[in-house]
């Protein structure tokens, strides 16, 4: 068989189970290409033996007709999500030394599905970035470049690990979060299928904590298909995340090619931001008319209050993560630093553990949190909160089944290029991406075309909440009419 | 509102996290940046509007109160820095 890094999650499951293929050569083929691309820097814990280890067994099972959905699957967990026995760094000095002795709940129904896992994929440091910029494991480079020049472009973030892993077919499906974006906007970056699904669909039991009525888990895929499929085994309910819902995962897969014909989309016109650039406008454009062509129905629809959706996230995103972040106090694992006294050891461990990104969140939040601004800062962002959520709550009571919008304002930029001189400037990118936070939305970003330059540029849908099989089937749509992305030029590895 | 030196230090203390002298300038640079950004959110109409506490509608899980999970102080102290049995150490706290 051809390279079978090149074969979508679905065809290698499908291989796997018409014994084309073993579990073995498919992650062994995983295993070597990842070797090759160390300058891409995806990786920040690889786990070779065990993956191969794995396969074995998965081999075995296959032999006997015991195969699990997922058997021999190898996919990359960003780390993020704990593992037990593997190193889990979260990007960040901070957990220096930190194995954890259980499995986040997330990767262990990946697991217990059968996949393999080939290693702990890079991130911003605690998923505080757009860019993987802030990893203190050193950035990610995204697989794809600008048409004739090989300047390095940022992969997204925080999932950049994820999304250029996936990009780069360095594993078949990766695990993501996304707190305002961190699943999307890299997906979009690097050309990959991401889905945040509504807040609640995954459990976070496991996963280093962000900003928890925030985060989310989901996949990162080179299919809308192969991202369905890895949702359907991540979601679910879990007794040790009070917040995960209690209802049953559908068959997400069944989703991709249903028909959309009736289905109604709006198009927000808010989102059309003055200055929002042409070429992601016409992407846009091009998107509502793959939709009507599919039989669905195009609505303008308005969500006023979107504009606020950024800052008020740059208020309870940072006050949650000041908050969850507390914990890191050199007392029960990772870094310590010494000190005079105990107050000493705290600070210094601190300093000497956060980067300064993580630095800057944690002391807006603890500003916006202290005594005599709660209300202003933080009360206030919820209550705005409740209008942004409204807005979307009056769009689908109107009849609406999904939103339309482009996924990011621009395509992947240089690295250095943004956020230099104002951090606000990197934030920017998450414009599109946050709003589905804040309202607890599912949201997909998918490819459906490419920039000027020649980087892939995404569309981005928003459904109504736990569905996110209507965003399956509408994705499937937009991937079936758009030109197909070929995989990068593998210029990283060397042969 | 601005964030001057002072404050910054202030906020650093809160945080626990040392700052460097050299350091607080620009970091009071930074801080005024994202609070300016977000200066925007004064100019909405929040009267009459309860803050979000959950996104979406949903009841807490009750259960049997009674022990599901524990002894494990081994998995516990697995990764502390410092250790004596089965207690974390911290540098002295009491005079």
């Amino acid at each position: 068989m051809a390279d079978p890094t090149h074969l979508t999650l679905a065809e290698a499951r499908d291989a796997l189970k018409a014994r084309k293929l073993s579990a073995k050569e498919l992650t062994k083929a995983h295993v070597d290409a990842i070797a090759r691309a160390k300058v891409l820097n995806c990786y920040i814990t690889e786990t070779p033996d065990l993956a191969l280890a794995a396969a074995n067994q998965s081999d075995g099972r296959l032999a006997r007709g015991e195969a699990r959905p997922l058997e021999g699957l190898p996919l990359g967990i960003k780390d993020l999500y704990c593992t037990k026995g593997v190193r889990t760094t979260a990007a960040s000095r901070i957990l220096h030394g930190f194995t954890p002795t259980y499995e986040s709940t997330v990767s262990g129904n990946l697991l217990r599905d059968g996949t393999v896992m080939l290693g702990k994929l890079n991130l911003d440091e605690f998923a505080m970035g757009s860019s993987n910029e802030t990893s203190a494991f050193g950035p990610v480079i995204s697989p794809w470049r600008r048409t004739g020049d090989d300047v390095r472009i940022v992969p997204g973030g925080s999932s950049g690990g994820s999304s250029a892993a996936v990009a780069a077919r360095l594993c078949l499906g990766a695990t993501a979060t996304d707190t305002g974006g961190s699943i999307r906007q890299p997906a979009a970056f690097t050309g990959t299928v991401g889905i945040k699904p509504t807040y609640g669909r995954c459990s976070r039991w496991g996963i280093v904590a962000f900003a928890s009525s925030l985060d989310q888990a989901g996949p990162i895929a080179r299919t809308v298909r192969d991202a369905a499929i890895l949702l359907r085994s991540m979601a679910g309910h879990d007794p040790k995340d009070a917040t995960s819902v209690d209802a049953p995962v559908p068959d997400y897969e069944a989703a991709v090619g249903a028909s959309v014909k009736g289905k109604r989309v709006g198009v927000p016109k808010e989102y059309r931001l003055d200055g929002l650039s042409a070429e992601i406008a016409a992407l846009w454009d091009q998107g509502v008319a793959w939709l009507k062509e599919a039989g669905a129905e195009i609505v303008e629809i308005s969500l006023p209050h979107t504009r606020y959706a950024l800052p008020a996230y740059y208020i309870i995103a940072p006050a949650e993560a000041s908050s969850n972040l507390a914990r890191y106090d050199g007392v029960r694992y990772g870094l310590r630093e010494k000190g005079r006294d105990i107050t000493d050891m705290y600070e210094n461990t601190r300093a000497k553990g956060f980067g300064a990104e993580v630095r800057r969140r944690v002391m807006i939040g603890t500003y916006v949190l202290s005594a005599g601004y709660y209300d202003a800062y933080y009360l206030r962002a919820q209550k705005i909160r409740s209008l942004i959520k409204r807005d979307f709550d009056q769009a689908f009571a109107a009849g609406v089944d999904a939103v339309l919008t482009p996924a990011t304002p621009s395509p992947a930029f240089a690295f250095g290029e943004k956020g230099r001189a104002d951090p606000v400037e990197m934030y920017l990118n998450d414009v599109f991406t946050v709003t589905v936070n804040m309202a607890g939305l599912p949201g997909l970003a998918l490819p459906a075309g490419r920039s000027s330059n020649g980087l892939p540029l995404a569309l981005q849908l928003i459904g109504k909440p736990f569905d996110e099989e209507t965003l399956f089937s509408l994705a499937a749509a937009i991937e079936q009419a758009a030109p197909k992305l070929p995989a990068p030029e593998p210029w990283w590895s060397g042969r | 509102m601005s964030v001057d030196s002072t404050l910054v230090r202030r906020i650093a203390h809160l945080s626990r996290i040392k700052v460097e002298d050299a350091e607080v300038e620009k970091l009071g640079h930074e801080l005024n940046a994202i609070l300016a950004f977000v200066e925007e959110l004064n100019a909405v109409d929040v009267s009459g509007v309860e803050p979000l506490t959950s996104v979406l509608p949903m009841t807490m899980k009750r259960r049997q109160d009674v022990v599901t999970d524990g002894g494990k102080a081994e998995d516990i102290l697995a990764n502390a820095p410092e250790r004596e049995d089965h207690f974390f150490v911290v540098p002295k706290v009491i005079e």
